[in-house]
Formats: C-alpha cells, sequence, structure tokens
C-alpha cells in the first residue's frame, strides 16, 4: 500500500534537505572554506528520512560519524548546523563539537558520535528512561555494518532485548566499514540475523527505497511503542561520496563502475520518479522543492560564514554541569 | 555531649546502603542498575534489601556488560533521570572505557553546554583480599586525567556515605571510588542525609609539624602512621581530600605552609599516579613554604601479586608511611 501523498511528499522533502546540505557541505569542505573531517551521508537519504517520519516530539535518535542526514531528518536547523561546521559560536554545539559530534537535545538528537559503536549503549539507556517514565517515546539507533562488529553493539542488543526496550536498531549497512568492504570484515550478509540472537526481529530492507523503510520502520516502532521490544531494521544502502570528504570515484577499495551503478539507483530520483507516476509531484515541482531547500541553504551558510568565532574565554566552559 | 544518634555506629557497607535508600526515596528519578546488585543485593552487600523496597523497575540486575550498563547511565541521564551504575570491581572499568571516557565524560561539552549528565558511576577499589590482579586495582588516575568527570574516594563509613549522596545530587558524571578492604569499618555516620561538598578536603587529624596527604583506605593507615610518629616527637597534620577532582588544594596548602613538609599517601602505583599531581601543586603553590621535596607513597609498579606474602608488601601501610616521614625529616625510620 502506497503512502498518502503528503506523506510522500515530506519523505521527499526530509531527503531532499539532507542530500542538498550535505551537498553543500562537501562542496565547502572541498574549497577548504570548513575545518575538520566531514562524513556524508549522500546516498543514504531514504534511511534517515524513511525512520525520522515516524519520530515526534520525545523520541530519541543516536547517531553515527556520518550524523547530519539523522539532525537534518528530526528537523535539525541549517544555520545551526552549517555554523557548527564552521566552528561558530552560533553552532548548535557553540563551535565544540563540529561535524562529528553535532546534536540537539531538544530534538532528541544525542549527538553524531566519533566513535565506532559508541551510539547502540546510549540509546539503550534512552530506551531505558523511556519505559522508566511511561512514555510512549521510541529511540531509534542509527549504526552502520562496521560498528555491529563492536562488542559495545552486542552488549546494547542483549539488554534491549532483554528488556523489550522501546528501540529500534537502524543499520545503515552501506556495503563498507571505513574502506573495508562487508565480506572482508564480516562472515555474515545479512546484519539482521544478528536479532535472532538477542530475541527480537531482523528484517531487511531495500535502502534506498524510502517507502520500503517508512513502512519497515512504521511497523518497528509501532511496535516498540506496543510494548513489544526491539527491531532490528536492516537498509542495505551506499554512500556515494567516500568515508570521508568527497572524493567517492576511482578509489582503490571500489570501482567507478560499482559507485555508478547504485548512483543509478538514487532514493531521490527513485522517489521523484515514483511521485511523477501517482501524479504527485512532476519535475518542475520537484525543481521548486529544490530551488526553495538551496535558497534556504544558501542563507544558512551566509549567517554561518558571518557569524562569530568563539571567544577564547568559552574554551572550557562546559566541562562540568554548574 | 553528643546524642544517641549522633554517635550511631556504621560499617561503610551500611552507610552506602542507607544513601542509597534515602536517595531512592528523595527521587524517583534516582534507579541502580549494576550486575548482581538488585536479586543478590551487590556481591558486596551494599544493596541489600533495596530490591524489595523499589522493585525492579529501579533496581535493575544487568547482564555483565560494562559498556552496556555505563551507556544504560549515559542515555538515561541524558533524558532526564539520575542514575546510579554500579561497576561492581574498578578493574571492569577498563571494559566500559568508551562510555566513561568518549561519551559520558564529553557530551556536555562537546554539545556546547546542552547535555545535562548526572551520572554516578560506583566502584569498588582496592587491594589486601588476595583477589590478585584483576580484582585489585586502585585506577582512580586514570579518571583523573580526564576533563568532565569527577572522582571522589571515600576513607570511612561518614565519607562513604556522605560522598555518594553528593555525586547524585551533582549534575555532571561522578566515579564514587570505595575501597572494599574497609567495607567492614565501622564509623560514626549521621542518620540524616548529608553532602560532602566536592572539592572540600577534610582535615582528619590535625598536627603541627607534618603533613600527610592520603586517599581512600590510606587515610587509616596514615592516622596509625601519625600515632606511631608522636613516639618521635612529630605531631603530623593528616588530610583526606575526599574528591580528587574537584581538588581543594586550597586546604593542602594551608597545611604545607603550618608543617612546612608533605607525604602524598595512595593505594594506587605510585609511577604516574594522582600522589604525583598533588606534589608537583604544591610544589608550584607552596614552594617557599618547604623545608624538603614532597614524599609520595604508594604502590610499586607492579600488577597486584596473589599471594598474601606479597601483597603484603604491596599495599602500603602504617609503618612505612611512618617511615618515609622520618626518612623525609632526615631521621632512621
Amino acid at each position: 500500500m502506497t503512502p498518502a501523498p503528503e506523506t510522500l511528499l515530506d519523505l521527499h522533502r526530509r531527503m531532499l534537505r539532507i542530500r542538498l546540505f550535505e551537498e553543500e557541505a562537501g562542496r565547502l569542505s572541498e574549497a577548504g572554506r570548513i575545518p575538520g573531517a566531514l562524513h556524508l551521508y549522500v546516498g543514504e537519504e531514504a534511511v534517515a528520512a524513511g525512520v525520522a517520519a515516524h519520530l515526534g516530539p520525545g523520541d530519541q535518535v543516536t547517531s553515527t560519524h556520518r550524523g547530519h542526514g539523522h539532525l537534518v531528518a528530526v528537523g535539525g536547523d541549517f544555520r545551526r548546523m552549517f555554523a557548527e561546521l564552521f566552528g561558530r559560536a552560533t553552532g548548535y554545539c557553540r563551535g565544540k563539537g563540529g561535524s562529528m559530534h553535532i546534536a540537539d537535545m531538544d530534538l532528541g538528537m544525542l549527538g553524531a558520535n566519533g566513535i565506532v559503536g559508541g551510539g547502540p549503549p546510549i540509546a539503550v539507556g534512552a530506551a531505558f528512561s523511556n519505559k522508566y517514565r511511561k512514555t510512549q517515546n521510541v529511540t531509534a539507533c542509527f549504526f552502520g555494518d562496521g560498528a555491529s562488529n563492536e562488542g559495545s553493539f552486542h552488549e546494547a542488543a542483549n539488554m534491549a532485548g532483554l528488556y523489550r526496550l522501546p528501540l529500534i536498531f537502524v543499520c545503515e549497512n552501506n556495503g563498507f566499514g571505513e574502506f573495508t568492504r562487508q565480506d572482508r570484515h564480516q562472515a555474515i550478509r545479512d546484519i539482521a540475523d544478528r536479532a535472532a540472537g538477542y530475541g527480537f526481529p531482523g528484517v531487511v530492507v531495500d535502502g534506498m527505497d524510502v517507502i520500503a523503510v517508512y513502512e519497515a520502520a512504521g511497523e518497528a516502532i509501532a511496535r516498540a511503542r506496543r510494548g513489544e521490544g526491539p527491531t532490528l531494521l536492516e537498509c542495505k544502502t551506499y554512500r556515494f561520496y567516500d568515508h570521508v570528504g568527497v572524493r567517492g570515484m576511482g578509489v582503490v577499495y571500489r570501482s567507478d563502475d560499482e559507485v555508478r551503478a547504485w548512483r543509478e539507483r538514487d532514493p531521490i530520483t527513485l522517489l521523484e520518479r515514483r511521485l511523477a507516476e501517482l501524479g504527485i509531484l512532476d519535475a518542475a515541482g520537484a525543481a521548486a522543492v529544490r530551488d526553495q531547500v538551496q535558497a534556504e541553504v544558501r542563507e544558512a551558510v551566509a549567517f554561518a560564514e558571518s557569524s562569530p568565532f568563539p571567544d577564547p574565554s568559552a574554551l572550557t566552559e562546559d566541562v562540568y554541569a554548574s | 555531649m553528643t546524642t544517641a544518634t549522633a554517635q550511631r555506629q556504621l560499617p561503610v557497607v551500611m552507610a552506602i546502603n542507607e544513601a542509597l535508600r534515602q536517595l531512592m526515596q528523595e527521587d524517583p528519578n534516582v534507579f541502580l542498575a549494576g550486575e548482581d546488585v538488585a536479586l543478590y543485593g551487590s556481591v558486596f552487600g551494599f544493596s541489600r534489601g533495596l530490591l524489595d523496597e523499589f522493585g525492579p523497575e529501579r533496581v535493575v540486575d544487568t547482564p555483565i556488560s560494562e559498556a552496556a550498563l555505563v551507556g544504560l547511565g549515559v542515555g538515561a541521564a541524558a533524558t532526564g533521570l539520575r542514575p546510579i551504575i554500579d561497576i561492581m570491581f574498578m578493574d571492569f572499568m577498563g571494559v566500559a572505557m568508551d562510555q566513561i571516557v568518549n561519551q559520558a565524560a564529553k557530551m556536555r561539552y562537546m554539545f556546547g553546554g546542552k547535555a545535562r549528565l548526572p551520572l554516578t558511576i560506583h566502584t569498588m577499589a582496592g587491594a589486601g583480599l588476595n583477589l590478585a590482579a584483576q580484582h585489585s586495582q586502585s585506577l582512580e588516575a586514570w579518571f583523573c586525567h580526564v576533563p568532565g568527570l569527577k572522582v571522589v574516594m571515600a576513607s570511612g563509613p561518614y565519607e562513604a556515605k556522605g560522598l555518594i549522596i553528593a555525586a547524585v545530587h551533582d549534575d555532571s558524571p561522578v566515579i564514587v571510588v570505595n575501597n572494599k578492604a574497609l567495607l567492614g569499618l565501622a564509623g560514626h555516620v549521621p542518620e540524616e542525609m548529608y553532602e560532602i561538598p566536592l572539592g572540600q578536603a577534610a582535615v582528619v587529624r590535625p598536627g603541627t609539624n607534618f603533613t600527610i596527604i592520603a586517599t581512600g583506605r590510606m587515610v587509616q593507615e596514615s592516622l596509625a602512621a601519625a600515632e606511631k610518629l608522636l613516639e618521635h616527637g612529630i605531631d603530623a597534620e593528616v588530610i583526606d581530600p575526599r574528591s580528587l577532582v574537584p581538588l581543594d588544594t586550597a586546604t593542602l596548602v594551608e597545611s604545607v605552609r603550618k608543617t612546612h613538609r608533605a607525604l602524598v599517601v595512595h593505594e594506587a602505583v605510585r609511577f604516574g599516579g594522582f600522589g604525583a599531581e598533588i606534589a608537583a601543586q604544591l610544589q608550584e603553590l607552596a614552594f617557599d613554604y618547604l623545608d624538603a621535596p614532597v614524599g609520595r607513597v604508594g604502590a610499586p609498579f607492579s600488577p597486584v601479586p596473589f599471594s598474601p606474602a606479597l601483597e603484603a608488601h604491596y599495599v602500603p601501610n602504617a609503618d612505612r608511611i611512618a617511615s618515609e616521614v622520618l626518612r623525609l625529616l632526615g631521621r632512621a625510620g
């Protein structure tokens, strides 16, 4: 069953927002205008969008190195995001976190994480807290195929299954742990198989098909809200750019042909084709949304670049709560 | 005259138990999670009876999964609860180091002050019970080096209760270290809730001509050493910092200005230990008042041995402390 037109448009918009934010961040990084390392989410937009469309106030997300997409998907503010990437005082983390630690506690986004596998135990804590406080809230824990080999993931999965926590583990299997292909870092093909070891369902979904992700995530999240415990949702996806930075083609660990083949299945193109078939949004309509978001991106970059850097006196602030 | 209540004696294990009970009675957001803390009441016995009183939602037995256990505390603290996470033996903190050092300690700072992390991690350190190298360590220096973590060490029942209450009330991550060899040590513990303010040292024995700064179990040994030193005409002042981070440097400096000599004593390995930090600070802040280099007593640079014959030499004791004081004074020990 196809989701309602407004849902499809919402998914489209969430994905476009991620894509255009990320493409701009990539350009800025290449041009040397933003410092540090950038782990782009481009190609994986369907996962964050399809899951986040089911989340609301009081729900939480734990994230990964590739965290911009998750924050945009739950409603992150472009201005404060770009300002953070630029290391400015107006950024989400006042310039203390940067790309790899960007967070918005008000949106329940508990941080991109510089540690592979750092998120799952924290997601267990957030989900425990939801259950303890008897809310109907859920926690979505995003992690990658690489993180699924970390002990922290297994400990978290065991605990979440044991306590039947309102948690959804979302594996963004983009085929590579950093630069190492999945078949060179784990013996299994479907990471969803691991859920069986912890007593909850594992589901494999096409991570380039946002409708498929949306529907599977919807079931898993509804299950969690009903108190029936976690689900492991494995989304088979692909990152169009490099592990870090923007190159993406002609690198030793994968072929240009492979990247091109996956780009044929660009999740945004796939959805736009569907929207056109359904008569919900034509090419001109899609272009209009794109222009609107692009304008927002430009405005946010201007805001960020004209924002002040943090004062050196802020260096040791907020080490402890006062 | 003190009242009957004021004279009430409790062993450390019961002081911890009473503190946890009062904290959970006071605030429904406080819960205790750890390995064997609920049904069994902890392998050390400090959480006995809490499951019956507060139920399994608030006194939570967890799998043996230290990383997920600390993560449980981080995620719960970040979303409004006030968790007390028990890591059975301090040695096991290595298994959870990422969650402690990279997540708990840094979340507030990395997020520009937006996160509040009222997380307490309670653990047992110390040698002397023939538990060998993986169940006997004193690793407090590891955590003192990490900005974002507060670290406190209890030297007796009064401190055990007051420090854990202060830790749980604090909005930052605090590591509360108790010493397993002290669990049976009884002393005066007020019945009501009280805090030992983090960052406030105690002069446990005032003295005039030597300063001994000791942490954890070494406070008791240092008090015994001070008695021995009296026979040599030395009136030693014994100071228990109680909290290592934040450290009450002022009280230490004030004492050295009076006595002109200091010895730092801890159970942890001396090399790279927290005593080096105290010694360095005293030399920076009170150099003109010092008549001798600041001395240090700690464990030798080795893992904790199993054999009682070896372990007795490993853990510093009153005799070693007293003889080191005498050595610093240029007298035969």
